[in-house]
């Protein structure tokens, strides 16, 4: 790589960087700046990275030097004769990261105007933009990461800000609540994600994709896994993507994240964020070539994601649940071509997806207020008598279709009932069992908290 | 670096000690305060430069004839580190709470953590950990709290503790039955770790005494340190992985039970039992690399959970102890609180951008290595932990607009005591190599240690090699 390349990579990387945190500081310190500062800072960032990528992919394109590899160095190295572990943080820029990086730097640039005027003095700007910097720098770090580790750092950081920004409104309990479960949902699939990371690096001794598909660029890489590595890793990846993209039976948090800002429900969960779990399992292609079982798991996972996705999205009653269902069923649909072997129709699948769908959702609130205008205007009700293929099934099937698709198919209810309530069962068990041990042992009731309000009183009020 | 030729180790152990008297003198509780503040900071400054002079000289031993008092590659940055706690919990507590915290007895907590971290020797050890149990007993029973579970389990404790010690002094270095004491050497060290299922005491101290004391009394760890020193270098190889096997447990069952409590004080005791235990499953791999990131965690949770309870402390010195069945919106009025407390809590969950994150990396490759599958329950620990430090932020600074006719912010010394803990907890995630490249140095420094003594023993089996 020259020092060009490396240039222009290097800003790629730093910009989003400086933007978390030139936000990020004033506010660990207290101090406040205004609206405007944050949104040029924001406009400044992101265009400095895009017309850095942008002469990254001319410059790469013009000497066929792709793929790019930008060793920033090793983050951590311990070595002695008896054992080496090191933390490499190294970027590839190739057809794949560089088309995704492009879409990042492109959506976040839009999306990023669009906040300046749609949050403007909203009470929590500066937390509104902290989290969008902070998505920003999660996934150019994911998109970008040559090891699987770096695409770890990203993914998680793409998973807080995701989380924090479904609970924005935060005075209310739903979006905190949904929050919580989107959350959840990302630590399970960030603890396979970790597994398949650690696994990884304990089969290659290092966890450069490069080692894991083939030093021939994306998509043309040979796995040098062996079937049942490559089956066990593979799993674990897929779990770790089937939560990222809310494939089934993780789909019930997508419709929840819509609680969030219209500007970060557009561009999380309609275009980036709910892709990156296609990206992870584009990235890793070649292993699921090693094992043919990964792929036809790949295709029924989307699939039945896409089915489900469609008939429940077909009876929402609300303009978000219905785009964020509509979004699932293509990202359903793009993970079945990955199973298929479809990769460059899978990743132009994403990009179409992913304009189609931000301008969707970001032109929801207004659709809706145009339609009452429309329908105040003409002075009736505007007819939505589509012919649906619903008139063709018995209306036993058909209510029991409406019932099951309104419900997002059960899998909270299922989730739920099989998992949650179990699990939380059994833990309440267990401390009421300690707590019975340390009264007998105390002589007497031993938890001061069984006594303390549930409601706190201010200091103001003692 | 210049380091004046000074006895800095023994000034760090004396000076809270003798501080401890004096104040214990002052009846003005804000003048006993500064007061205390000033001795932490003065035994916080010696305790730097003996790190300081230890980093030079590469060993900082006692001068004043006191040989016994020694510390090396693995106490040395726990030093100063567990001095500097000690002053940003005195600089941050609140006028509310004056009259409930005796700075005596934190002083003198402080000069028997101090000087237990500065000892080598088998006797002066236990005899230091026997005495630390004292300070929280003695507030017990100022504060007319049910002794009844504590005294339970320090007895076992200080029991096990006496009774390994003295049958480890007079048996033979060869003799077969070494492994009865050390089992119950290790046995002891699990109940003061607070190893399931003798943790009960944990979450009873927690309940019944300052929260500040609590905090103190568990977050430096002495009983990790114990065992790198008594149980390490001569336990065999079995004993180890069966007590590991134990605190993989119970970082999993304390992660679910975090999951499910409606006490801020019982979340934090679940949440620090799990990083606890983490420890000792990396300190159990007898690998270099899984040892490093058992250290790693040990001081990651040291910063992070310290900084956690710092934050609880706060709110509840402001609101009381609040319930987790409900939403109290603090948000608002404490931002600054929500996102330290966000960040510590994540950082000791294994946040990318924290102390943490390379930790649990470093813990579960090493884990992974010698117990492989095994090594997931580190992940599903860890992944429960991120879950209920988030739940729990949404309870206190979320789902409601909380009203409040006065600022109920931070006041200048808590936020400079919480940007200290957070700009250490940042800068050694950001740039994690010099303080892991430490950690690495004292895992290898212990396996030195552990294999001269195998070999004095001929008990042991012979030492597991990295995969790597």
């Amino acid at each position: 790589m020259d020092s060009v390349t490396f240039t222009l990579g290097s800003i790629v990387l730093l910009a989003p960087v400086g933007l978390f945190t030139a936000i990020a500081l004033p506010m660990l310190f207290g101090l406040r700046v205004s609206e405007a500062w944050v949104v040029r800072l924001t406009k400044i960032a992101i265009a400095v990275g895009f017309i850095s990528l942008i002469g990254l992919t001319v410059t790469g394109s013009n000497q066929l030097a792709l793929p790019l590899n930008l060793i920033i160095g090793n983050w951590v190295v311990l070595d002695s004769a008896q054992c080496h572990f090191h933390f490499r943080l190294e970027f590839v820029f190739d057809v794949l990261s560089l088309t995704f990086g492009i879409l990042t730097f492109i959506l976040c640039g839009v999306i990023g105007i669009f906040a300046s005027n749609y949050m403007h003095r909203e009470p929590g700007f500066h937390r509104f933009f902290l989290l969008f910097a902070m998505f920003l720098l999660g996934m150019t770090l994911a998109v970008f990461a040559a090891t699987i580790e770096s695409l770890f750092l990203g993914w998680e950081l793409v998973g807080l800000s995701s989380a924090l920004l479904v609970a924005f409104f935060h005075e209310r309990v739903a979006p905190v609540e949904n929050g919580l479960r989107v959350w959840s949902v990302y630590r399970i699939s960030d603890a396979a994600f970790l597994i398949a990371a650690v696994v990884l690096h304990e089969l290659r001794a290092e966890g450069e994709f490069a080692n894991l598909t083939g030093s021939a660029g994306w998509p043309n890489g040979e796995s040098g896994l062996t079937m049942g590595q490559a089956s066990f890793v593979g799993l674990m990846l897929i779990v770790a993507a089937a939560g990222k993209s809310a494939l089934i039976p993780f789909s019930g948090w997508l419709p929840r994240a819509m609680e969030g800002p219209t500007p970060s429900g557009a561009v999380f969960y309609g275009a980036l964020s709910v892709h990156l779990g296609a990206y992870l399992l584009l990235r890793i292609s070649p292993v699921l070539n090693q094992a043919w079982w990964l792929s036809v798991s790949l295709i029924v996972l989307g699939l039945g994601t896409a089915t489900f996705a469609t008939i429940s999205g077909r009876v929402q009653s609300d303009i978000k649940s219905a785009l964020a269902l509509a979004s699932l069923a293509q990202v359903g649909l793009i993970v079945a071509e990955i199973g298929l072997g479809f990769r460059y129709l899978a990743l132009g699948h994403i990009v179409g997806h992913a304009f189609l769908r931000t301008l969707q959702l970001l032109r929801a609130p207004t659709l809706l207020r145009d339609y009452h205008g429309w329908e105040n205007a003409i002075g009736t009700r505007i007819s939505n008598s589509v012919q649906r293929l619903e008139i063709f099934l018995p209306t036993k099937v058909s209510t029991a279709l409406y019932r099951w698709g309104l419900e997002r198919g059960y899998l909270d209810h299922l989730i739920d009932g099989w998992i949650v309530r179990p699990f939380v069962g059994f833990f309440r068990r267990c401390d009421m069992v300690e707590k019975r041990w340390t009264d007998f042992l105390s002589g007497q009731p031993s938890r001061e908290s069984d006594r303390s309000q549930s409601h706190g009183d201010g200091i103001e009020e003692l | 670096m210049f380091v004046p030729n000074l006895p800095w180790l023994e000034l760090a152990i004396l000076i809270p000690l003798l501080g401890s008297i004096w104040v214990r003198h002052i009846h003005r509780r804000d003048q006993a305060r500064q007061h205390c503040l000033v001795v932490t900071v003065l035994a916080w400054i010696a305790a730097f430069l003996a790190w300081c002079e230890f980093s030079i000289r590469e060993s900082s031993v006692g001068r004043m004839g006191w040989n016994f008092l020694t510390i090396d590659e693995l106490s040395a940055p726990l030093f100063p580190m567990v001095s500097l706690l000690f002053v940003l919990f005195v600089l941050a507590t609140v006028r509310t709470k004056l009259f409930q915290v005796s700075y005596s007895r934190r002083l003198l907590s402080e000069s028997i953590v101090l000087a237990t971290f500065a000892s080598t020797n088998q006797v002066q050890i236990v005899v230091l950990l026997l005495l630390g149990i004292l300070p929280p007993c003695l507030e017990y029973r100022q504060r007319n709290k049910p002794l009844g579970t504590f005294v339970f389990h320090m007895a076992i404790y200080g029991g096990l503790l006496t009774i390994a010690c003295l049958w480890l002094s007079v048996s033979n270095v060869e003799s077969n039955f070494r492994v009865i004491p050390t089992g119950l050497l290790m046995a002891a060290i699990l109940v003061r770790h607070g190893i399931f299922p003798m943790h009960c005491w944990v979450t009873d101290l927690v309940e019944n005494v300052t929260f500040g004391t609590a905090i103190l009394f568990l977050t430096p760890m002495v009983s990790a340190y114990a065992a790198m020193r008594l149980v390490f270098p001569i336990a065999p190889i079995w004993e180890l992985q069966w007590f590991a096997s134990l605190s993989l447990l119970t970082a999993v069952y304390t992660a679910g039970m975090a999951l499910v409590q409606t006490d801020q004080r019982r979340f934090f005791c679940f949440l620090f039992l799990s990083n606890s235990s983490l420890v000792w499953v990396g300190l159990a791999t007898v690998t270099p690399i899984g040892m490093t990131g058992g250290l790693a965690i040990w001081f990651a949770a040291i910063l992070s959970l310290s900084g956690f309870g710092l934050s609880l402390r706060a709110i509840e010195s402001r609101m009381g102890r609040l319930s987790l069945k409900d939403y109290h919106g603090l948000y608002e009025h404490m931002p600054l609180l929500a996102g330290f407390f966000l960040l510590s809590g994540l950082a000791s969950a294994g946040f990318p951008g924290t102390i943490g994150f390379i930790a649990i990396d470093l813990l579960f490759d090493g884990v992974n290595q010698i117990y492989p599958y095994v090594g997931v329950a580190v992940v599903i620990a860890t992944a429960l932990n991120g879950i209920s430090v988030l739940k729990v932020y949404f309870r206190l600074f979320t789902g409601k607009r909380h009203v409040a006719s006065i600022s109920l912010g931070p006041r200048w010394t808590e936020r400079v005591a919480l940007l200290a803990l957070a700009a250490m907890m940042l800068i050694a995630g950001l740039a994690p190599q010099p303080f892991l490249l430490s950690r690495f140095e004292a895992a290898n420094e212990l396996l030195k240690i552990r294999s001269s003594n195998q070999a004095a023993t001929k008990l042991l089996p012979g030492p597991i090699q990295s995969a790597n």
